[in-house]
């Protein structure tokens, strides 16, 4: 075992993720069924399977924005509710409306919500909090910056600030890397290495097979159902990834 | 000139008129905003036809008074509103076309309910608003309208933005999202009753669009689209009613073109976003 799991530097203590059995359904469509693993902090675990395999869908019900029709989905022991603050889902950047006028700063101060609440003004804890996650991603030039004049790079880092200074533990990424240019790709991967290192969970969906191994600790290869979940050396093989996409790469129908 | 210019300003109907202009017209310019992050302008308009069924019943069973009108024209908006949704989610619809169905079919019903029941001369006032014709209780009411809306929207601002801005993960930091986009909408069809007697439902929806509309093309700020969008439509709106008397034109149709004057100039022109600003 990868001795980053025996315990979560980011909180000093170490937390599972476990999902068993986990079955989403949309209207008569069985979206996931049967999905079952379960890891823990300081992992970066990588989602893989074809179009339409359930990635985002995963991704959503461990968010909390799901109904599970069947299993259960535990963090640290207990039922992951309709939200928490310990986890963090960032959309994929396409699905985002670019043009809304608000600053980086803006976006990255919602996610000190759960603590300010509806109304209450931001206390110094608060501030600290978003100036620190503004620090770290890199992004104090921009923070006053309309969130429509950033490159893609940038777009994902104020995602990723927003995660931060909501002090999430769990960070839920969908195609981080989609769309992005090759230094921006570099640059996200040693983020998203230096994050999983500092003791949090990162579960990203991924497509390009090429940067599976500079990144991810542990693979699911998932097809609606997870066809196989492990170490990258163990499940990211030639076989397991014919399995998943099929040999003909066909979509999942 | 000066005579002539502030003439209007003698008549007590004039005053009570500009007054009411201006409330009505800050009330919906802040909440253009909302509906134009929303984009929900479709849907606002939709609903603004919906309202005339809900008043000519109100006159039917309970006479013309301040609240019968107000009340038809909720009960109706929720009903069409609220229908949509049921219509949509228990059939392969999507809500629009449903929507379009329930309003264009009430609206027909409104009409002719109007035509029936002996109100026709008020029929022009209830589809194009008759400003002159409002009085005290009238402004009273919208005033009490427009503390409430502003009151609760101003309140609910943050989740509201996060909402508008990404549900989903608004939803991930524990925004009733669903609740929130609910009491929204119920929100925006108050302001938009309140504007009826200034503008009349065929054209509130300008009233509530409009504001907002412009002054996204001007700026990127939230705060100034907001209170931007509430300070235009306020000047704009008693500014209209004050050109509709020297000009003999009427007030509602004035108001709404005035607005649509002032979207063209920033439309063309804004430095940042305009089609000519940004040629330069």
């Amino acid at each position: 075992m990868n001795p980053a799991h025996e315990s979560c530097a980011h909180c000093g203590h170490h937390h599972e993720l476990q999902v068993e059995g986990l079955a989403v359904r949309y209207r008569e469509l069985d979206a996931l069924r049967d999905v079952s693993f379960s890891t823990s902090c300081g992992a970066c675990v990588a989602l893989i399977g074809p179009n339409g395999a359930g990635k985002s869908t995963l991704l959503k019900a461990i968010a909390g924005l799901l109904p599970v029709a069947a299993g259960r989905i535990l963090w640290r022991g207990t039922r992951v509710a309709r939200w928490s603050r310990e986890i963090a889902y960032l959309p994929q950047r396409e699905n985002v409306d670019w043009h809304f006028p608000i600053t980086v700063r803006g976006v990255v101060r919602m996610g000190r919500y759960p603590q300010a609440g509806w109304w209450r003004p931001f206390s110094k804890t608060d501030e600290a909090a978003i100036c620190r996650a503004i620090d770290m991603m890199g992004l104090k030039d921009l923070e006053n910056r309309q969130i429509s004049q950033l490159s893609g790079g940038q777009q994902q880092r104020v995602f990723l600030a927003r995660a931060l200074a909501q002090e999430a533990h769990v960070l839920l990424l969908d195609e981080p890397f989609t769309g992005l240019d090759r230094p921006s790709k570099t640059a996200l991967a040693e983020t998203l290495r230096h994050l999983t290192e500092e003791g949090r969970l990162v579960i990203a969906s991924h497509h390009d097979m090429d940067t599976v191994r500079g990144i991810y600790d542990e693979v699911l290869l998932l097809r609606r159902h997870a066809v196989a979940f492990g170490p990258v050396e163990e499940v990211f093989t030639e076989a397991k990834l014919d399995e998943t996409f099929g040999t003909d790469g066909k979509e999942v129908a | 000139m000066i005579d002539w210019l502030l003439e209007p300003l003698n008549h007590p109907f004039n005053q009570r008129a500009i007054l009411a202009a201006l409330i009505i017209g800050c009330t919906n310019g802040y909440a253009s905003a909302f509906v134009v992050l929303r984009k929900s302008a479709l849907k606002v308009g939709s609903l603004s036809h919906a309202l005339l069924p809900g008043i000519a019943v109100a006159i039917l069973v309970a006479g013309l008074n301040d609240w019968s009108a107000f009340l038809g024209a909720l009960f109706a908006a929720l009903l069409i509103g609220l229908g949509s949704l049921a219509v949509s989610r228990g059939s392969r619809l999507d809500q629009d076309s449903a929507l379009a169905i329930l309003y264009t079919a009430a609206f027909s019903g409104g009409i002719i309910l109007l035509r029936r029941i002996g109100v026709t001369q008020e029929m022009e006032e209830w589809l194009f608003g008759n400003i002159m014709g409002l009085r005290d209780g009238d402004l009273w009411m919208n005033f009490w309208i427009s503390c409430g809306a502003l009151g609760l929207l101003t309140a609910l601002h943050r989740p509201l933005l996060m909402t508008l801005f990404d549900a989903e993960v608004a939803a991930t930091l524990g925004v009733p999202v669903r609740a929130l986009n609910y009491l929204l909408m119920a929100v925006l069809i108050v302001v938009l009753i309140s504007s009826l007697q200034a503008v009349g439902c065929m054209l509130a929806v300008g009233l509530l669009v409009a504001p907002a509309a412009t002054i996204y093309l001007l700026t990127d700020s939230t705060n100034a689209l907001f209170w931007g969008g509430a300070l235009l439509g306020g000047l704009a709106a008693s500014f209209a009613v004050l050109a509709g008397w020297w000009l003999n034109i009427e007030q509602g149709p004035a108001i709404v073109l005035v607005l649509g004057a002032i979207f063209g100039i920033s439309f063309l022109f804004s430095p940042k976003y305009g089609l000519l600003g940004r040629a330069r």
